[in-house]
């Protein structure tokens, strides 16, 4: 075998090797059973102690909710004024500035929703106090909501009826404290090892062979770099994030950060069917997600190691395949890979450019965010994936000719309705905020902002399109990864993502928990043969169908007029 | 009742034909929120028509002008629908109406003169007079009297029923016929408020809710038609980035496609014909809900007689105690059923004349001692102090055992022998003493147990209820093949029964027509009562079943299921259509300014105006096109969830992908003639 196709497959292996035991583990740690990290509990009753948590105080949906709003406005409001005053507070040995307002603005929501998209470059943007206690903090905490949100969902299923949920903040201390700190820690060392800086002093200074004085940027790198793959955050230290040799300097490296953030996601849907005693229905949707991974992921590797056809016509033999954008200790293959996985998982941390890939690619990248159910984020993914769920439980419901339900649960107009509402909010805020700015980019070129309109894309036409809608999708999406080569840094930009960034986070982890509070609530109807399983090849196919149809109804206009245009005229 | 199985009757299309335009109205249209935005589009078309024929800018009138007729025959098609469903119901409501009304009643006035009315006119407590030749004016129960009435205009049965006073055959429905006899009927409804007019009602549309399932998909599918929406309204900016003019035609064609007008066009329709349907099967629904939820049942439970076995039990055999002379129990056997008005009782009686007994009256005096669901006896006492009891088993030996008689253990075995053959032990006791066993037999019903096998398959459990022993209901529950049974059931069991079941989450139906199963009918999920039964009982219920026949719950949970199941395909059908419809419009909507995306016109349409022409006008005959199937429902196949779903996936999911790839292109290459 080609051997940058045996870096896939035995990154991909390994990735499961270590997810499936580790699926198996979140399970017990969060049903509250013996694991082996108890010795953890004295430091956990510590800090309930310390904040005066009771976890005995078991929640419904809406506490859970009103708790995981609550702390989230906290960091929101914290880390705003923080990044504001940052010039002014120590650990800044560069004397970066302080952000300007909507900067900050974007930044925290971004941080604090998981997403990461940086409209700025660590070297220059940040300090190592704010890098620290703000950017890395919230890499733990947000990545700790998504999993505590889906606990408090776990649990909604795991009784036949019961609308007490758990405690919250026990969930959330625990995936700090038994998931992602230990991660974090092997993570790290790996990094640290292999050459990743975690020095507190300022740039560093060198020579080169042509004689220029570079200034090198440094910083304690190794722990955040961890954590962002970990927490699927993907807000990388430097600019350039994974591409540069600092934060991923080798291809073991290459491969740890890949499978770091692969893990949590599918651990999170093994753990669901142990927790609630249903493993076939988690393998069942493990197989939907998989299949849709690779279903984006084998086009996108052969597109990418195909190279481009326009630099074929010139007469240029590609052998090493699509180059442009590519590191060379990684080659196309790989990044390939990667552009897959974090786009399909909300990482949005990037080794290669992706306004470089093909245009195809830029097509499935854009796809995997748009779905956002392929594993997907940590915690989140799977309530992404459990609203295509709901739908598809009640149009295959309805073709059985039984009212639907889900886990002996009926599923009536309620739940039909939050469902359908978080269905419509990817389209709405995708094609909204792409069409708002495509709108500002053609009738007013000439705003008199930071960055003019007229000058946001370095690419005219198509791909200039594509530029802007991937924007959106990453913002909708809290994935976090640009397709760059936009002028994002600006007040357009800043608010407009802001608000899809918001909105994008809270409601789809607000639906599907308010549903599965509701549904867990009702009665629980025993299975009869008439009753229409979920955890069988026929509903995953189902559900597949939904998946992959509502989101070409949803975008295939405008994917038609990025990504597919471009491809064809660069084939004519 | 005759009805018609013709899908379209001229007379039918013609009043339906006149609603369609009718149902135009905007503040109708704005119930079903997917058709409404077709009549907006409609309207906006309608508007750029006109302004297109002095303005440059938006394509030629002609072709906004077919756009905007198409457009409008999407809006028309859909609301034929639901006119021809309508129709259909109250055509068949009609025919039932038709017999009673303006028929004279011979109302009995409080100072006992009789007065003839119309029918119409009739209230609440009135009581009117029928003889032989009558028709009933109007539903009602028989206060006096015993009478054989002819049901046919009803239930299409030819044989005449006898209903009499008290009892659970009291009830008569209008525009039946007394054959014989008189009655004296007292009306129990208001004029309107009778089941008919409430069923008139619900098919008729204005008082028609929808219901649980419906509104959820109503929901969804008003969702679906948000997104599309936005897909639409945020071309224009796109389109204007890539210096595409789009023109408004093309944006509101691409709108109207891609909604869903299939389903949306057909919903309200659907929801009808299965009432219709209902009504078809001499069905009563009081709500589109009941045969909903007859789709979800669990489990039914069933009286055994005349449900599960022919009639009722008959008597076989005496069988005298030890001691006892053969004569003497066979007379003690007449004597305490010769006030025994029911089958059984009169079967004991034929049997002792088949065996020479001479069949004396009761001798005068004698005190009649009535059945009872509690003692579970029944017998008479004559003036000399002759106590003749016959009843259950235990009943009797109650009775024995109390005036401390033995209760000979011959008898006891003879009582078990006959059980385990599935027979029904009657004991015999005269001044407390044994005098034997009747046996009576039950004959199970040819073909039952296939049916109850195909409710199994659909998820159903069946429950048998008799007032039977354990033995004897156990013998004919495995002979009948259902799934478990409630012997020597009395209305509490009955009762507990549901609640036990409805407790676990499970839905239960229940079709009974005794009185004393109101509560029970109450309390189950969906009750039906037998149009003969009490009124107590129908107004318990959910439905009433015109034709008394106990098998029907099947038909109704069949209905109920292909209700859903017909929403659900067609809806996977609406939006499986779209893939095929976007490859007909984007191509069209671009290929101007970006050639190249010409490779996307996978279908090989003739021009850009041919291929958005052909895509709405699928978009249109569509819907007349599934109107049969809408109205007869998507057949329902009792072969398990997941294989049904594979099914259903395969036919109307990979078939509503692929369908619309075919019609488009063959409308396409006729429009191709013309453009």
């Amino acid at each position: 075998m080609n051997t940058e196709l045996f870096g896939i497959v035995a990154t991909y292996l390994l990735t499961l090797v270590i997810a499936i035991p580790l699926g198996k583990y979140l399970a017990k740690v969060f049903a509250g059973e013996k694991v082996w990290t108890d010795f953890l509990k004295p430091l956990e009753t510590g800090i309930y102690k310390l904040s005066g948590i009771n976890i005995k105080e078991e929640m419904d949906w809406k506490q859970h909710m009103k708790a995981l709003l609550t702390i989230n406005l906290v960091w929101l409001v914290y880390g705003f004024f923080v990044l504001i005053y940052q010039d002014k507070l120590p650990l800044n040995p560069d004397g970066n500035p302080g952000m300007t307002p909507d900067l900050a603005f974007n930044t925290i929501i971004s941080f604090v929703v998981n997403c990461n998209l940086q409209h700025y470059s660590g070297e220059s943007g940040l300090t190592y106090l704010t890098q620290h206690f703000v950017i890395m903090f919230l890499h733990f905490v947000s990545a700790a909501t998504g999993i505590a949100a889906a606990v408090v969902f776990f649990k909604a299923f795991r009784e036949k009826t019961t609308v007490k949920l758990g405690n919250f903040w026990e969930f959330f201390v625990k995936s700090i404290t038994r998931l992602l700190l230990p991660l974090s820690l092997v993570v790290a060392l790996i990094l640290a090892l292999n050459g990743t800086p975690t020095s507190y002093e300022g740039k560093d200074q060198f020579i080169s062979m042509q004689g220029d004085t570079v200034n090198v940027s440094r910083g304690p790198a190794a722990g955040m770099i961890a954590i962002k793959h970990i927490g699927t955050n993907g807000g990388g230290w430097f600019g350039v994030n994974s591409a540069h040799p600092l934060e991923n300097p080798n291809y073991l490296t290459d491969s740890v950060e890949l499978i770091a953030q692969v893990i949590l996601p599918i651990a999170m849907v093994i753990a669901f069917g142990i927790f609630i005693r249903r493993r076939k229905l988690s393998w069942i949707i493990f197989g939907v997600m998989t299949i849709g991974m690779f279903l984006l992921l084998i086009p996108t590797v052969s597109s990418e190691l195909g190279g481009n056809p326009l630099i074929a016509k010139m007469g240029v033999s590609q052998a090493t395949g699509a180059m442009e954008g590519k590191e060379v200790r990684f080659g196309p293959a790989i990044s390939g890979y990667w552009s897959t996985v974090t786009t399909i998982i909300s990482t949005g941390s990037v080794n290669s450019m992706h306004d470089s890939t093909m245009p195809l690619t830029g097509m499935w990248q854009l796809l995997g965010m748009m779905i956002n159910a392929f594993f997907g984020g940590c915690g989140v993914g799977i309530l992404n994936y459990f609203i295509y769920l709901i739908i598809a439980v009640f149009i295959s419901g309805l073709m059985v000719g039984r009212t639907p339900e889900f886990l002996g649960h009926k599923v009536e107009a309620r739940e039909v309705k939050i469902a359908a509402l978080i269905t419509l909010l990817s389209p709405f805020l995708i094609l909204a905020g792409t069409a708002l700015a495509s709108f500002v980019f053609t009738n007013h070129g000439d705003a008199a902002w930071v960055v003019q309109p007229k000058n946001w894309l370095s690419n005219q036409g198509f791909h200039g399109f594509s530029e802007m809608l991937y924007e959106m999708t990453s913002s909708n999406a809290n994935n976090g990864s640009g397709f760059e080569g936009l002028g994002d840094n600006n007040i357009f930009w800043n608010v407009t993502t802001g608000f899809v960034l918001f909105l994008g986070r809270f409601l789809p982890i607000i639906g599907p928990v308010a549903i599965a509070g509701l549904l867990g609530a009702k009665k629980h109807v025993p299975e009869s043969a008439g009753t229409l399983k979920t955890d069988t090849l026929t509903f995953g196919l189902m559900t597949f169908a939904v998946i992959v149809v509502l989101n070409a109804l949803s975008y295939f206009p405008a994917l038609a007029l990025g990504p597919l245009a471009e491809y064809f005229t660069m084939l004519k | 009742m005759k009805s018609s199985n013709k899908l379209f009757e001229p007379a039918l299309v013609q009043t339906a034909l006149k609603q369609s335009f009718i149902k135009l109205d905007p503040r109708v249209m704005i119930k079903n929120p997917v058709m409404f935005t077709v009549e907006v589009g409609t309207l906006i078309m309608a508007y750029v028509t006109i302004y297109s024929l002095k303005n440059n800018g938006q394509g030629s009138p002609i072709y906004n002008f077919f756009i905007f007729l198409i457009l409008l025959l999407t809006v028309l098609f859909a609301n034929f629908a639901e006119a021809i469903a309508e129709a259909r119901g109250k055509a068949q409501a009609d025919s039932l109406r038709k017999t009673r009304e303006e028929t004279p009643a011979k109302v009995i006035l409080s100072n006992g003169s009789i007065e003839i009315r119309s029918s119409s006119l009739l209230k609440k407590g009135d009581v009117f007079l029928c003889e032989t030749g009558d028709t009933i004016p109007t539903d009602g129960e028989i206060i006096e009297g015993i009478a054989t009435i002819d049901e046919s205009a009803i239930t299409g049965e030819s044989a005449p029923v006898i209903r009499e006073s008290g009892g659970d055959k009291s009830s008569v429905t209008g525009g039946t016929k007394v054959l014989s006899d008189q009655i004296k009927i007292q009306v129990n409804t208001q004029p309107g408020e009778s089941f008919l007019d409430k069923m008139i009602a619900l098919v008729e549309g204005a008082s028609r809710q929808k219901t649980p399932n419906e509104i959820a998909l109503t929901i969804l599918l008003a969702s679906f038609t948000l997104v599309f929406i936005i897909v639409c309204v945020t071309l224009k900016p796109f389109a204007d980035y890539a210096n595409t003019p789009i023109t408004i035609a093309s944006l509101i064609s691409l709108f109207v496609c891609l909604i869903p007008t299939t389903i949306g066009g057909l919903l309200s329709a659907i929801g009808i014909a299965g009432m219709d349907r209902a009504l078809r099967a001499n069905v009563i629904t009081k709500s589109g809900k009941a045969v909903e939820t007859a789709g979800d049942i669990d489990v039914l439970l069933l009286d055994k007689t005349g449900t599960i076995t022919i009639g009722n039990r008959k008597a076989t055999n005496f069988y005298p105690a030890p001691g006892v002379d053969n004569k003497a129990f066979i007379e003690a056997c007449v004597m305490s059923s010769l006030a025994d008005e029911t089958p059984e009782g009169k079967s004991i009686i034929e049997l002792a004349t088949i065996q020479n007994f001479k069949v004396m009256p009761a001798p005068a005096g004698s005190i009649f001692i009535k059945f009872t669901a509690e003692t579970r006896s029944s017998g008479l006492d004559t003036k000399d102090g002759k106590r003749t009891r016959k009843g259950a088993f235990d009943s009797i030996r109650n009775i024995v055992l109390k005036a401390g008689n033995p209760f000979p253990a011959e008898t006891e075995d003879q009582v078990k022998a006959i059980s385990n053959n599935g027979g029904t032990p009657l004991v015999v006791s005269v001044n407390e003493k044994t005098m034997g066993v009747i046996e009576l037999q039950d004959i199970i019903k040819p073909g039952i147990s296939e049916r109850f096998e195909r409710l199994r398959k659909m998820g159903v459990k069946t429950v048998m209820v008799t007032g039977d022993n354990p033995l004897t209901a156990k013998f004919i529950a495995e002979k009948a093949g259902v799934d478990d049974f409630i012997a020597e059931a009395k209305p509490e069991d009955k009762m507990n029964y549901i609640k036990d079941v409805q407790a676990l989450g499970k839905l239960v139906a229940m079709m009974v027509d005794g009185t004393n199963d109101a509560p029970a009918l109450a309390q189950a999920d969906v009750g039906v009562a037998m149009n003969s039964g009490t009124q107590a009982a129908k107004e318990a219920g959910n439905m009433v079943d015109l034709d008394n026949d106990p098998t029907k719950l099947i038909e109704i949970v069949e209905i109920g299921k292909q209700l859903l199941i017909t929403r659900g395909t067609l809806t996977t059908f609406s939006i499986a259509n779209d893939v095929a419809k976007y490859f007909a419009i984007v191509p069209a909507l671009f290929i101007a300014s970006i050639p190249a995306l010409e490779r996307l016109n996978v279908m090989g349409l003739h021009s850009p105006e041919s291929a958005i022409l052909s895509a709405v006008i699928f978009n249109a005959v569509i819907i007349p096109i599934l109107i049969p199937l809408a109205l007869k429902g998507v057949e329902y196949k009792p072969i398990g969830a997941s294989a049904l779903l594979r099914r259903n996936l395969l036919i109307y999911g990979l078939g509503g992908v692929i369908a619309p790839f075919i019609g488009i292109k063959i409308i396409d290459l006729l429009v191709g003639l013309f453009v």
